[in-house]
């Protein structure tokens, strides 16, 4: 299915019913640009505590099959701050965007 | 198998994708993954979504940030749809239409508007009528979606574009409806309060518990939204445990009719604590306006000493 769907898609290229056949495409869809600041991620001094990855309301923290976090996924994250504000350790520091 | 975070996150891929269009810094999807991560990985899930912030904006064709089969409903029949399509399932399968080795499991979201109001009616009859389902609310007090206008949820005082706190009214000027009793008042299974709190614990227990046990089961949980409430985007986590700290937002589970309260806070802070970083309540701390600090104060005493009441004579 395209996702490439817009308001001067005609009718007959959408889907019948507005079925979305592909599960969980909306990874296709960027939110990162909605970001006025954004976390940096400071790997010395974080502690893989764990407080950080599920508050995420983008899944922005990416985590490996060890358990431990990597470095923000920027395509997503919308800069809202909450994982540095759970973080114990001063490893998430908010900056504005470039 | 105790739970452990980093493994549940490590081995249970994320069942409700990044791209989703929900508000900076909202409550919601940090829930709605954590309960989607209950479900074991071979099971499959039918998720059904009274209208509602999270329906509009992680269903926007031509995308969606579920995995799973995902019904788009009205904003009054979440839980009616969804017990349909457990109904039509159990039947497939008597028939032999499915494959016996593979499980599906169905799940309602539904906000309070969506659930407290307009869908309370087939949400009661869905519950009555026993489908094998879980109904979980993601509560922010208020119609978010539409712009903030007061619900059944809104606790009183608060301050909403149907409620404007000033000198006629003092914002919301009845008191919030407790959604979880009206469930518990079902005879369900199962009944559980949650939050997204400290490292989910409570939550993904409760989801696991809810999904699992066989019947029809509900889960209320709190899902702050910076816009409504009016505090900053980064504060979630802070605003969540100052609702259980104060004990306005308590964590218990009723199993089969016993209370268990699963959370009771070694000092119960007052409840000024989960007021003051919001807007919606600004007027309360006006001079003159103790009253309603002191109002709002005894309503989250009275709830929380009758639970504890409840517990006690629950478990005699």
């Amino acid at each position: 299915m395209s996702t490439n769907i817009d308001k001067n898609t005609p009718a007959k290229d959408m889907t019948i019913g507005g079925n979305i056949y592909e599960a969980g495409n909306a990874v296709e869809f960027k939110t990162g640009d909605w970001r006025s600041i954004k976390p940096k991620y400071i790997s010395e001094k974080c502690t893989q505590c764990g407080l950080c990855f599920p508050v995420c309301p983008d899944d922005a923290i990416p985590v490996g099959k060890d358990g431990k976090r990597t470095d923000f996924n920027y395509d997503y994250c919308k800069g809202c701050g909450v994982c540095a504000k759970v973080c114990p350790f001063k490893a998430i520091e908010m900056v504005n965007e470039e | 198998m105790p739970y452990n975070l980093k493994e549940v996150i490590a081995n249970k891929p994320s069942r409700f994708t990044s791209g989703h269009r929900m508000c900076a810094g909202c409550g919601a999807p940090p829930v709605a993954r954590m309960i989607l991560r209950a479900l074991k990985p071979e099971d499959h899930a039918v998720i059904a979504n009274a209208t509602g912030c999270m329906e509009v904006s992680t269903f926007m064709y031509p995308y969606t940030s579920w995995t799973d089969s995902y019904i788009h409903t009205a904003f009054e029949n979440a839980a009616s749809t969804l017990s349909g399509v457990e109904a039509a399932y159990k039947s497939m399968k008597k028939q032999g239409k499915l494959p016996d080795d593979k499980h599906t499991k169905f799940i309602a979201f539904g906000g309070d508007g969506g659930t407290y109001d307009i869908g309370i009616q087939a949400l009661s009859g869905a519950m009555e009528r026993g489908h094998d389902m879980v109904y979980v609310c993601y509560d922010n007090g208020a119609y978010m979606n539409t712009g903030i206008q007061r619900s059944s949820a809104t606790p009183k005082f608060a301050d909403t574009t149907t409620s404007p706190a000033g000198s006629v009214i003092p914002g919301k000027m009845q008191s919030r409806k407790d959604l979880t009793e009206i469930m518990e008042a079902h005879h369900l299974p199962y009944v559980a309060q949650s939050i997204a709190f400290a490292n989910f614990k409570d939550l993904y227990e409760k989801a696991e518990k809810a999904i699992y046990t066989e019947g029809p089961c509900f889960l209320n949980v709190l899902a702050p939204c910076p816009r409504g409430w009016g505090y900053p985007t980064d504060m979630l986590m802070q605003i969540n445990k100052l609702a259980v700290d104060t004990c306005y937002w308590p964590l218990y589970e009723i199993i089969d009719g016993k209370y268990v309260i699963n959370y009771k806070p070694a000092k119960k802070l007052p409840v000024e604590e989960f007021l003051r970083p919001q807007k919606r309540f600004k007027h309360m701390f006006k001079p003159g306006n103790e009253w309603m600090i002191e109002e709002f104060q005894k309503e989250v005493d009275k709830r929380w000493d009758d639970l504890l009441k409840l517990e006690e004579m629950t478990n005699k």
